[in-house]
């Protein structure tokens, strides 16, 4: 009754294809928005720093991986390698020009690792499926492997840790570093993540976006209707290493302030892609609903215990949070395998019927 | 071309390559004056490379079977042979079996897990996508992971079942000081190479071995003609279980029982792009490729780039090698039909 779109006339071309046709799609979003902005930041520190910060910056990493596995039906496993490359592109050029925008440091990280991943993706063209998913692995270890071994990357740092120099937006907000307040470093990811977001959602509607879900569907079918399977999947490649590597410059600079290069290691990879399948293979909304889950999770996991009284030596607690993540991991594929987007959308069919279904 | 041909040529290719890498390198000196070469150590690397590449095989074979059965691209299968290798030690050491007893009750073990997965995970996702078996697979990794320590906890355990480690030398008439060898590797490859012609006699001699060849073929066709399929998974689960258990025992002595054993399964990876998803062989001689590869890339030219290429050199030669052969060597070859 309340959520349908009965009444809400389009009498434009314009108005017909918006984002989101349905007026109270438009108005939640606006809603959920202004909580972010508004009533976020005025949570505790803990809530910011634990939670909403790693949130946002695996939902941008798992945007990109969306945009490659989910879209253009390319499995990859080397996320994290795009992450690292991200994180030390955006380290070294922040290094290189302390006066540069801290935006274009960004944006400049995420042209790197779209770079790599071009590179990267030379491979697919010939390679499909689980052959290209291992052949993607190499990326992961072979990035990895450099950035631990050439000292330029690092600037010389003995201990190989690159700590995030401190950067200022609007003159003198300070949003990166250990410096920048909790508050400051989320509004700044909010709103990277927020612009990303819709750049994606509009990505996917256009005709890049169609050509890559032509390509996922069938390429040989894609080829044959006049879609370039090269141009279309390194850029897939490109525009998804260009998120990856987004996320993982907001990983170093805004979440944890310095990293090494083992934090993107392949467990990384996988967590990226646990969020994508969770989530919902193919869907903006999943990308950020998955990596609620897969971040909250294991915060809940660790706090569950406690929370009913139970005390249990920390190494068990650790592997049975193993096992239960295990565990509701195939709970959640053999109950949805669509993933938590798909239940979002069977939600939304409900609602429009309620409260008098047939 | 025929078999016999086929396997002819790889019988004569691969010493002739192995000898032709080794000019290649014997001219390095020429070029470098720091450079040490000589024929004896390098016989000695690559039949370390050779008999690690044996342990590789044994876990990539493994994943042939599950993917050739089943289709399911079994990540699993390390955190399998890290699960199994701890029942053994745990059943040998604190429980106080004799091995052949601990390995009888392991093989049990693996087999009643592989009816639990099949009745748990594989059941109810029958007909899904491929990514969404896989993905379940690692959520298996996971769980498998988690079960196994925190039953017999994390410590790192040290495997004896009395295999020799000393090293002995061949040859050493032929080149000055010999070519050393670790007798304990090579019992593993000759573990190892029992195991398959074991796997090989089961598939081709065997009722059961027939219809886990027909269900490879085609799922339908197989159950169209009354093969069961879930019993067909069960078993191919579990026989990738007892040959987990027998890769876990071999690694599990050669660098303890301890975490690190599910990530040596990575390598495997390489292995089965390199030999082909689909095919026993292929997980063989890919493992010995790999082995041998990158025992010679790490010793031989790994000082030159800072060391540690190990851990990606496998990768890399297996994704150059997949540009010019995307099924693999052995592989089907990949037909598309619009």
């Amino acid at each position: 009754m309340i959520y349908r779109e009965a009444g809400q006339f389009k009498t434009s071309y314009a108005r017909d294809g918006g984002l989101y046709p349905i007026r109270q799609d438009r108005y939640g979003l606006i809603v959920l928005l202004l909580v972010a902005v508004f009533a976020v930041p005025m949570m505790s520190e803990y809530w910011l720093v634990t939670i909403f910060l790693p949130f946002l910056v695996m939902a941008v990493a798992a945007l990109g991986l969306n945009i490659l596995t989910g879209y253009a039906g390319q499995l990859s496993l080397g996320t994290g390698g795009f992450m690292a490359c991200g994180a030390y592109a955006a380290y070294k050029l922040a290094t290189a020009f302390p006066d540069l925008n801290i935006v274009l440091v960004f944006l400049g990280a995420g042209l790197v690792s779209a770079l790599v991943g071009i590179l990267f993706g030379i491979p697919s063209l010939r390679i499909k499926g689980f052959y290209l998913a291992v052949a993607t692995l190499a990326a992961q270890f072979f990035i990895l492997w450099l950035l631990n071994k050439v000292p330029w990357f690092v600037n010389y740092s003995p201990s190989g840790v690159i700590s995030a120099p401190p950067r200022a937006i609007f003159g003198d907000i300070y949003v990166t570093g250990a410096t920048a307040t909790p508050e400051a470093k989320y509004l700044f990811a909010l709103a990277v993540a927020a612009l990303l977001a819709l750049a994606a959602k509009n990505l996917t509607r256009c005709a890049i976006g169609r050509s890559w879900m032509a390509i996922r569907d069938m390429d040989i079918a894609a080829e044959i209707i006049g879609i370039k399977p090269m141009a279309t999947k390194l850029g897939a490649f490109a525009i998804s290493s260009f998120y990856c590597g987004i996320a993982g410059a907001m990983w170093a600079f805004i979440y944890t302030s310095s990293v090494e290069a083992n934090a993107f290691e392949i467990s990384r990879s996988f967590q990226v892609l646990f969020m994508v399948i969770i989530g919902g293979l193919g869907s903006i909304l999943g990308s950020f609903l998955g990596a609620a889950f897969i971040v909250l999770l294991p915060i809940l996991l660790k706090n569950a215990p406690e929370m009913v009284g139970l005390s249990i030596p920390v190494d068990v607690i650790a592997h049975i949070e193993f096992m239960i993540f295990g565990a509701l991991i195939i709970f959640f594929l053999i109950v949805e395998p669509h993933g938590l987007a798909r239940l979002w959308q069977i939600g939304k069919e409900k609602l429009r019927l309620w409260p008098f279904p047939y | 071309m025929s078999n016999q041909l086929r396997i002819a040529l790889w019988a004569l290719g691969a010493p002739v390559s192995v000898g032709l890498i080794g000019l290649l390198i014997s001219a390095m000196p020429l070029i470098d004056s720091n450079f040490f070469f000589t024929w004896g150590y390098y016989l000695e690397v690559v039949t370390t490379g050779l008999l690690t590449g044996v342990l590789y095989s044994l876990v990539a074979l493994g994943f042939v079977l599950i993917f050739k059965a089943s289709g399911v691209f079994n990540f699993s299968q390390g955190a399998m042979v890290l699960f199994a290798a701890l029942f053994f030690v745990g059943f040998m050491d604190k429980w106080g079996l004799h091995p052949a007893l601990a390995f009888l009750l392991t093989a049990g073990v693996m087999i009643l897990l592989a009816m639990l997965i099949e009745r748990v995970v594989l059941r109810p996702l029958v007909n899904q996508p491929a990514i969404i078996l896989f993905m379940a697979t690692i959520g298996i990794t996971y769980f498998l992971d988690g079960l196994g320590q925190t039953i017999w906890g994390s410590d790192v355990f040290t495997l004896d079942i009395g295999l020799p480690k000393d090293p002995m030398f061949l040859m050493e008439g032929t080149f000055e000081g010999g070519v050393m060898v670790n007798q304990f590797d090579i019992v593993a490859a000759v573990a190892a190479g029992a195991m398959v012609i074991v796997l090989a006699f089961l598939f081709q001699y065997t009722r059961i071995g027939r219809a886990l060849r027909a269900v490879a073929d085609d799922h339908q066709a197989a159950l169209s003609v009354g093969i069961p399929l879930k019993t067909i998974w069960a078993i191919v689960w579990s026989v990738a279980g007892i040959v987990g258990l027998v890769a876990g025992v071999m690694w599990g002595s050669k660098l303890g029982v301890q975490f690190s054993l599910a990530l040596v399964a990575l390598k495997a990876l390489p292995v089965l792009i390199l030999g082909g998803f689909t095919s026993v062989p292929g997980a063989i001689v890919g493992g010995l490729i790999i082995g041998a590869g990158e025992k010679i890339a790490e010793i031989f030219f790994g000082g030159y780039i800072g060391g540690g290429i190990e851990d990606w050199f496998a990768y890399m030669l297996a994704m150059v090698f997949l540009l010019f052969r995307p099924q693999g060597l052995f592989g089907e070859k990949i037909i598309e039909r619009v």
